[in-house]
């Protein structure tokens, strides 16, 4: 027969640190996919020497471990005497860490986008502006769309990491509920089911998504 | 009335246009043969400003496209081009394809928009595809819905840019129907083109190109059908 010590209340704390990791998720995919788009498009359309500096930096926030990357900016915080919550902290690195990624992301899906069609656009008497805004971004979303579903998918594990600077989320949850029970296999086990419930339903929209536009293409 | 005064293009070192000069009038059709390479459709990219020239002058309208200060957008909108490649909107249906341009850059309303849409669909023989994506239809389908998008503007001028090459040959039939409809309904219209016989058929004047420059200008019974210029000669003895 079947038994744990879980409680009632250990479960609820389980599922507000689910709620912690879908919070810093949604922070840092909105923040990031903001941005992203932003440098993506200038890392898309602009001259080298605007190009360069920027690729610069976000490749510096692309190879650069997460984890040292939250560890350095908490103490930057602290040394700087800033009054920001760690989960702020949180939230504005993992923001610029997914910014990194979305801009090569976002700056792909514009590359791809034939030139020769845009050169359509132009020769109807379309602006800069409107060829962007109405040929190359729905375009560009098209050949986007997978891999900003993958980003997504993999910040919102790599929130986990935050647990480093004190944030409890669910995997922080449950290593202080499997402390106290000591039934790691069966509290992980709800935890990886947790994280697949909150994925699984962006992975099916992603999904439907690309079928509708497939069925156009 | 298009007119070009001695147009000079390169890219880079390499000399595309060496001082091309020509003179197209409102309601003629005007046919450009030559080889690959001869600066023929680079031609038609200068005439609306997709490409820049570095000698002479191009001037629409009486406009000089490559002056300074000359709204390119505006300019555009008098000149419909056609490419090889259709270069269809994927995203957009048939009807939002040619509904686009003058909704966004004419300021047609949606209605106004869509009856002007319909319209030139229909004119090309595309009146049932309204709903459909561009994917959905073969190359000489989008080829038309292309030349519907560029008629949706009501241009004064038509450019086409080797609109067959790219098709199957059992689709170029289609094609040329339309231009053929469009030339009787007094078109103005340049067509660069390798269909020897049908620019016979429809043309006004043909000028032959090669290596940058114009050799042969006239009738088509003249350029095609009695050839001066050795290059003429052996162009045409290697095509027809």
């Amino acid at each position: 027969m079947f038994e744990t010590s879980l409680t009632w209340n250990d479960t609820i704390f389980l599922l507000q640190g689910a709620g912690t990791t879908l919070t810093i998720t949604f922070w840092a995919v909105l923040g990031g996919t903001i941005l992203g788009m932003l440098f993506g498009l200038i890392r898309a359309t602009s001259p080298w020497w605007v190009n360069a500096p920027i690729g610069f930096v976000l490749d510096i926030l692309r190879s650069v471990p997460l984890l040292i990357q939250f560890v350095l900016a908490n103490s930057f915080k602290s040394i700087l005497k800033l009054q920001v919550s760690a989960f702020t902290v949180g939230c504005v690195v993992l923001a610029l860490y997914t910014a990194a990624y979305c801009a090569e992301i976002v700056r792909g899906g514009i590359l791809a986008v034939p030139p020769t069609t845009r050169r359509a656009a132009r020769s109807l008497g379309m602006t800069y502006t409107q060829d962007l805004t109405n040929i190359v971004f729905p375009m560009a979303l098209r050949v986007a769309l997978p891999s900003w579903i993958g980003l997504t998918l993999g910040v919102m594990k790599d929130t986990a990491l935050v647990l480093w600077i004190g944030i409890v989320e669910l995997l922080r949850a449950s290593q202080v509920i499997v402390t106290r029970i000591q039934e790691p296999l069966f509290v992980l086990s709800i935890a990886g089911l947790i994280y697949f419930l909150m994925s699984f339903p962006i992975a099916r929209l992603g999904a439907r998504l690309e079928k509708r536009w497939r069925e156009n293409d | 009335m298009i007119e070009l005064k001695d147009v000079q293009k390169n890219f880079g070192s390499l000399e595309v246009l060496k001082g091309v000069s020509l003179m197209v009038q409102k309601g003629e059709v005007l046919s450009v043969i030559g080889g690959s390479g001869s600066g023929k459709s680079t031609m038609l990219m200068c005439i609306n400003g997709l490409e820049p020239i570095q000698g002479g002058q191009i001037l629409v309208n009486g406009t000089d496209v490559h002056a300074r200060g000359t709204d390119l957008n505006k300019l555009r909108q008098r000149i419909g081009i056609v490419f090889q490649q259709w270069n269809a909107f994927p995203h957009l249906t048939v009807l939002e394809n040619v509904m686009l341009a003058p909704r966004k850059v004419l300021g047609k309303s949606k209605r106004e928009a869509e009856e002007i849409a319909v319209k030139q669909l229909t004119h090309v023989g595309l009146g049932e595809k309204l709903k459909v994506y561009p994917s959905k239809l073969s190359g000489g389908q989008q080829q038309r819905m292309a030349i519907a998008r560029a008629l949706a503007m009501s241009p004064d001028y038509m450019l086409f840019d080797e609109v067959t090459s790219a098709l199957d040959p059992q689709l170029v039939g289609e094609v040329l129907d339309t231009l053929k409809m469009l030339s009787e309904e007094g078109m103005t219209m340049i067509l660069v083109t390798h269909e020897i016989r049908f620019a016979r058929d429809v043309s006004d004047r043909v000028a032959f190109f090669h290596q940058g420059l114009i050799h042969e200008i006239g009738k088509p019974e003249q350029v095609i059908g009695n050839p001066q210029k050795p290059e003429t000669i052996e162009f045409l003895k290697s095509v027809l």
